[in-house]
């Protein structure tokens, strides 16, 4: 390369869990002033990679050189002094301290060898401007929402003095607007110079803002490239270490089914909200999901659609409108209510609201279905044992044992003992909220097609995805939501990328299905 | 600036109730606004309340220290025993040995990652049994060399007790080294979050041992004072301060939880508890077992309002 000296170089990084080979001679080389993107599913090393450069793990061989200086890091604290920060995806800041705080906490400003307040705040106000980051030094850092905490780990960063900041996952709370913000903020650092470790699960993002793209694949490396001129469909293919030629037409599994038949509209619906509302986000929202059908419920953050889900699931009280499940009105008032009457859950935050990380596959996979399992109080371990052996075989989940820890799982295979979960209730209705978000694409393509086998065997599924590839090619109908109303409900023809994107930009009506679906976008 | 009402009425609402209960005080009882009395309630006060502020610091890194009524009575026994080699000997010696065992509670919760609790409870039955067993269950009388304690725990400046000023200084220094020092600052992260504070690059380590050292010095420091102010030290002094202390940091609105809270909440909180205890004891008619079902109910609703005014400053 002619660009001059790398900033950071890291060569022939190897790791090793016990007998695992977690990284195997992996070389990552960052420039100054450039975006670049860490890609990998699950397992290919990447969160390694980023500790063993950030001061988390040591490596056990290879060598790492910052402006041509060998160095090693011990600790979070030795990178940070010497200029290698990391904002993780769980941020770690002192919710109950400000933000100049949390900014220059361990560097406060002193006079006499007391805490200079005053210059603290006045050092953050301009380093927050410098910033382009309209925001409060005193604001407690808890009343800020993540976007913004986020701004304050990177204002943290840049202000050691980073001059490789590493991003993990940055976007994944963050509503469109903010990620606006977000990248603003790296563009100016870029200009600063500073090298930017990218790691994010969306291409679009990729696209959008890295320069080159390092891609690792079980531990090792496979390709270093700039990221313009690599078609998505070969990104993925090096992701997956496949040819191109082999990848089905589609990114997602759900592609090959692109022509699923819509329900017959003659059977009645098996779930009917009509104008549901309640709460500050749901108004009014109207859809119909039939036995057999695959549901997509879209709408951009904020327009409803987890707040529809639980509304029909109980989670959250309905004020207004109706329910019902076969006809009979449900208006369930807890979850209880909702699963008696054969509905299941899966949320889409799988850390807060789904698995019990300390519990085992077999326990998490049967605790909903405990009550079918238990005969005067007690669990039968022989037909827990039987149903666990069951759904771990058809849904493929990979573990050493069912006693495994679930936290030790991936993201994709605690997903399949969430759905396992619920499976084993037999749900009429399974309701899936981001069933894929955050998971790799070799496990996100096996969710879809279990999605899809669930409904060909007759469930009916309500789909909510961020995604509008997997709404597309996966949903018998989208319904729309926007501002918690639902606008538009397209089948057939009308359901493409476009239509779905103008529905929820301009809204439009289920009653007048004439939207042209290639309708600009404004 | 809601936000910030409620904030402030959070951390004062101890305050409001301290003001309230004088103003009831001062209007109900003949007794009660007289400078020998208010005089009185911070003397009987001083002590627990140099407990309560080591157990302020504590409990904002979000740990407990449940052996400090044991190391008050340890550090007034080795006050008592070494008081023949003199007044400062034995200041010196009390404070350090309470505050040696207090770091050793700061070592095992640290460094061998055992809960706090079960540290300090281990720690509070056996500093307890130590000070038994080295007196055989008596009290050491002063020795007649130790003139100086006697003035530590009776004598007084300008008509303020001894007691009370250190108290009161205590407290000054304790705010400021809150507030004003990278120690203090430290103290209050590793309470919000202590992972956030290791990758940071905070010692969290090293500031976790110093709290439960400085817990068990304040604890000497009141041990040496209740011991000067009986003229013995008695190993079965200061059983239950542990409670009391604890009760008086919540009350005045420090978090359990940790990383919010202060020394001057704490304070207030020991105020108001010996205020209403004050006002119990001119009442005359209340019996010790109903004062005790009232303190429990009162703390109780102290804890359930800072509970709601908290979630109502979370959701803004």
């Amino acid at each position: 390369m002619t660009a001059g000296a790398p900033l950071l170089r890291m060569e022939g990084i190897t790791k090793r869990f016990g007998s695992a080979t977690a990284l195997d001679a992996v070389d990552l080389v960052l420039q100054r002033g450039e975006v670049h993107a860490l890609v990998g599913e699950n397992g290919a090393g990447k969160s390694t990679l980023v500790k063993i450069l950030t001061g988390a793990y040591r490596r056990d061989t290879g060598t790492v050189e910052l402006e041509g200086q060998p160095v090693s890091f011990d600790t979070p604290a030795e990178a940070q002094a010497a200029g290698v920060c990391a904002v993780h995806q769980e941020i770690h800041l002192l919710t109950h301290r400000t933000v100049a705080e949390n900014i220059y906490l361990g560097r406060e400003p002193r006079r006499w060898g007391f805490v200079d307040w005053r210059r603290m705040n006045a050092d953050a106000a301009a380093l927050l401007l410098d910033l382009g980051l309209d925001m409060q030094p005193d604001a407690v850092v808890g009343s800020l929402n993540t976007a913004r905490q986020q701004m304050v780990a990177i204002a943290r960063g840049v202000s050691l003095g980073a001059r490789v900041l590493v991003l993990d996952e940055p976007t994944s709370s963050l509503s469109p607007r903010e990620v606006s913000i977000l990248y603003a903020l790296v563009a100016r650092l870029k200009a600063q110079g500073t090298a930017i470790v990218y790691i994010s699960h969306r291409f679009d993002e990729l696209y959008a803002i890295c320069d080159r793209v390092t891609v690792l694949r079980d531990g090792r490396l496979v390709e270093t490239r700039p990221l313009a001129g690599l078609e998505r469909l070969d990104l993925v293919c090096l992701m997956l270490g496949k040819r191109r030629d082999e990848l089905r037409h589609g990114t997602t599994a759900f592609a090959e089914h692109q022509a699923r038949t819509a329900g017959e509209p003659t059977t009645a619906p098996l779930l009917e909200t009509e104008h549901v509302g309640g709460g500050s986000r749901l108004r009014d929202v109207s859809l119909q999901v039939r036995r057999g059908e695959i549901v997509g419920l879209a709408g951009l953050l904020g327009s409803g659609r987890t707040e529809t889900a639980r509304a029909v699931f109980g989670a959250d009280p309905c004020a207004r409108g109706k329910v019902s499940i076969q006809g009979k009105r449900l208006d369930a008032r807890s979850p209880d209510d909702a699963i008696r009457a054969g509905i299941g859950f899966v949320s889409e935050d799988r850390k807060a609201e789904g698995i019990i990380p300390e519990l085992s596959i077999r326990e998490n996979l049967t605790l909903a279905a405990l009550p079918l399992l238990t005969r005067y109080g007690v669990v039968s371990r022989r037909r827990q044992r039987e149903m666990v052996d069951r759904f771990m075989e058809r849904l493929g989940i990979k573990a050493s044992s069912a006693d495994q820890r679930i936290r030790e799982l991936s993201g994709g295979n605690q997903q399949k003992v969430l759905l396992a979960r619920w499976l084993c209730t037999s749900p009429r209705l399974l309701i899936l909220d981001e069933p894929t978000r955050g998971i790799d694409i070799g496990a996100k393509g096996e969710i879809q097609g279990l999605v899809n086998e669930l409904a060909t065997d007759g469930m009916a599924v309500l789909m909510i995805s961020s995604e509008l590839e997997e709404l597309v090619e996966g949903s018998t109908r989208v319904v729309v939501l926007r501002d918690g109303e639902s606008v538009a409900e397209l089948s057939g023809d009308q359901l493409s990328q476009q239509a779905i994107i103008h529905a929820m930009a301009e809204g439009g009506s289920t009653s007048s299905p004439g939207i042209a679906p290639d309708h600009p976008v404004h | 600036m809601g936000a910030r009402a409620v904030s402030l009425l959070q951390r004062s609402g101890a305050l409001v109730a301290l003001v309230a209960a004088i103003v009831v005080g001062a209007m109900r009882y003949y007794d009660f606004l007289t400078a020998e009395n208010l005089l009185n309630v911070l003397r009987q006060n001083s002590m627990l309340g140099l407990v309560a502020l080591g157990m302020t610091f504590v409990i904002l890194t979000g740990g407990i220290d449940l052996s400090v009524g044991s190391l008050v009575a340890v550090a007034g026994v080795v006050a008592a025993r070494l008081s023949p080699a003199g007044s400062l000997v034995a200041l010196v010696c009390g404070i350090a040995a309470a505050a040696l065992l207090g770091l050793v509670n700061g070592v095992l919760i640290s460094k061998v990652r055992i809960q706090p609790f079960i540290v300090t409870l281990a720690m509070m039955i056996a500093a307890r049994g130590a000070a038994l067993a080295a007196t055989s269950e008596q009290s050491v009388s002063l020795g007649a060399a130790a003139s100086g304690l006697a003035w530590l725990g009776r004598g007084d400046v300008g008509g303020l007790p001894v007691p009370v000023l250190l108290l009161l200084l205590a407290y000054l220094v304790g705010w400021v080294a809150l507030r004003y020092t990278r120690f203090g600052r430290y103290v209050f992260a590793i309470g919000d979050s202590e992972e956030a504070a290791r990758l940071m690059g905070l010692p969290a380590d090293r500031i976790v041992m110093a709290t439960y050292a400085l817990s068990g010095a304040l604890a000497g420091l009141a041990g040496v004072i209740l011991t000067a102010r009986l003229g013995a030290g008695q190993p079965v002094a200061a059983t239950g301060w542990e409670l009391d202390a604890i009760a008086a940091v919540v009350v005045g609105g420090t978090l359990l939880s940790g990383g919010q809270g202060g020394a001057g909440s704490t304070l207030i909180g020991v105020l108001l508890l010996g205020v209403i205890f004050n006002l119990f004891n001119l009442e005359g008619t209340i019996t010790p077992w109903w004062q005790w079902v009232m303190r429990g109910a009162f703390l109780l609703v102290v804890v359930v309002v800072q509970g709601r005014l908290q979630r109502r400053e979370a959701h803004g």
